[in-house]
């Protein structure tokens, strides 16, 4: 009764040596290359770009002012490290808190519109308003009725962050395999046991899509809201710390707070694809190779 | 066979919102311990009746009867039906055991409790080496055979089956279909199998009920008598299965010979 194994047909054929048609031969190398392609490439673009940049300082006398050569900018950024790493950690602290919020708040809300069409209809719209209304408009209303700098910066950056987990856990709860559903209540789930067997698995892979965008807008509003907030003081991010170096015209300093926040976001991205990878690689399509 | 009704359908009809009479006046009486197929074109509302039997659609008109088994506040009864739709149908995020074990658990089960029954749907079907695998890692026909081992789990009365193999290789298919009989003969359950197949119902089942489209009904009822255990191409070859499958047809095509078109 048992169909063979895959490894049991294909000890046979190994034994044999493999004679592989130009076409295959060519895909093979074509791979090998792309492996050694995909780190050496951007490694390669990067120095010219650095390289190209200096150039640019040398051959046309640009005053550092203006453009820093990258040098300097190194040095700002050894030299303000102190500085700049702990305004990088107050605007993590906001970022994460943020996103933390906008998980529970998105995911929750998501929870409630797929148990009622009632609600989701209700209070969809008002979603969609938070999403569409740049938060640039709306972070200096934030900065006039709430006290604390902190909760006015944590408020702008969960409004960001908040809509891509909501629309996307909303429409992968909806999307549970409808015979799964029926065969729930053959077996008479309750509501709680449909959600947390079918309906939330099944919206994993959305969820996680909608992470990796709110990851990188949580960061963005974050820093959009500290430019809005401007005032300084011990706790202060990176945003400002590039206003304050602009208004003294550190300009190096300023490449440096702008070159940690793209590495920042560059890292934030990168640890969310890690996660889509740890929970989805055993099983779903998108993290499937095939062969073809 | 025990002879007895385990469920009476009498005058069932089911009407959608849209105005599609998908089945009018069905009655059948099914004994406990049979194999019944529902044979028809696409449209005769036999899945339709599936669902009905299962409790997951509601009548328009008629009514459902289990005269030997209780049944639960939504005319159900308790735990003694199980269903394989056409797809398999796995949750793709859990193992082979997770998806087996699942009318289990959401029964309150707990995994150490479930894991002998669960291991022995799996032995049951054949699959006893491949309780951590995923779904994707598995083919077709395996992927089937979860989705009976997971239906199998609860040692239901009655196993309804909507086209389970249609969607298979005709040499997955017909192992299957040995496998299912082997199964039925051993553990005596009643199944209502749908097909869109002359062959397949003649092959597997005592009782093939013939139905036709627009509005569904039943236009036929025929009895298989040959013996069980029937075996492959011995049977294949045999007149009496030839027999079967002929008065299948010309029961079939005389319901669609008015103008259908499929």
């Amino acid at each position: 009764m048992v169909e063979t194994t895959p490894n049991s047909g294909q000890n046979s054929v190994q034994t044999a040596p493999i004679v592989l048609d130009p076409v295959e031969m060519r895909k093979i190398r074509m791979a090998r290359n792309e492996r050694i392609g995909r780190w050496v490439l951007p490694i390669i673009v990067v120095i010219l770009s650095i390289a190209g940049w200096e150039a640019f300082c040398v051959i046309n006398e640009v005053p550092h002012y203006i453009i820093p050569r990258p040098g300097r900018v190194l040095n700002a950024l050894i030299e303000d490290w102190a500085l700049l790493i702990s305004s990088l950690g107050y605007t993590l602290l906001i970022t994460f808190s943020a996103l933390s919020i906008a998980i529970i708040g998105g995911v929750g809300l998501a929870v409630l519109f797929a148990q009622s069409k009632w609600v989701e209809m209700s209070f969809f719209p008002y979603a969609v308003i938070l999403q569409v209304t740049p938060i640039i408009v709306v972070a200096p209303l934030i900065f006039i009725y709430v006290d604390s700098k902190f909760v006015g910066l944590l408020i702008c950056a969960w409004i960001v962050a908040f809509f891509p987990i909501l629309s996307n856990t909303t429409l992968g709860l909806k999307s549970a395999d409808h015979n799964l559903v029926d065969m729930m209540k053959l077996y008479g789930a309750s509501r709680w046991q449909t959600l947390r067997f079918l309906r939330l698995p099944s919206a994993l892979p959305y969820f996680l899509g909608g992470l990796k965008i709110a990851g990188g807008l949580s960061l963005i509003g974050a820093i959009v809201a500290e430019f809005v907030a401007g005032s300084g003081g011990a706790e202060s991010g990176l945003a400002f710390r590039i206003l304050e170096a602009s208004y003294r015209l550190n300009i190096p300093r300023m490449f440096a707070a702008i070159l940690l926040i793209s590495f920042t976001g560059i890292l934030i991205f990168m640890f969310m694809t890690f996660l889509s990878w740890l929970f989805l690689h055993k099983w779903h399509e998108s993290a499937i190779k095939r062969e073809s | 066979m025990s002879g007895q009704t385990l469920l009476s359908l009498s005058e069932i009809g089911k009407t959608f919102s849209n105005g599609t009479v998908a089945l009018q006046g069905m009655s059948m009486d099914i004994e406990e311990g049979s194999f019944v197929s529902l044979l028809g074109p696409s449209g005769c509302g036999k899945s339709t009746a599936l669902k009905i039997i299962a409790g997951l659609g509601n009548l328009t008109t008629g009514s459902l009867r289990w005269p030997t088994t209780s049944v639960d506040q939504l005319g159900r009864p308790d735990m003694e039906v199980s269903f394989v739709f056409q797809e398999p149908t796995l949750m793709l995020w859990a193992t082979v055991f997770d998806n087996v074990w699942l009318p289990l658990r959401l029964k309150g089960i707990s995994r150490a409790k479930a894991k002998d029954a669960v291991n022995e749907a799996l032995e049951m079907v054949g699959l006893s080496g491949f309780s951590k695998s995923y779904p994707r890692e598995l083919s077709g026909g395996m992927k089937m055979r979860v989705s009976i081992a997971r239906a199998l789990v609860t040692r239901p009365k009655l196993l309804l089956m909507d086209e389970p193999f249609a969607a298979l290789d005709e040499i997955t298919r017909s192992k299957l279909n040995d496998d299912l009989l082997t199964l039925w003969q051993t553990f005596n359950w009643t199944v209502i199998f749908v097909t869109h197949s002359v062959f397949e119902s003649a092959y597997l089942s005592n009782r093939i009920v013939v139905m036709a489209a627009r509005p569904g009904r039943v236009v036929a009822d025929i009895d298989v008598d040959a013996p069980y255990p029937r075996r492959g191409d011995d049977f294949r070859n045999s007149p009496d299965y030839n027999a079967c499958c002929s008065q299948a047809s010309v029961a079939l095509h005389a319901a669609m010979a008015a103008g259908d078109h499929l």
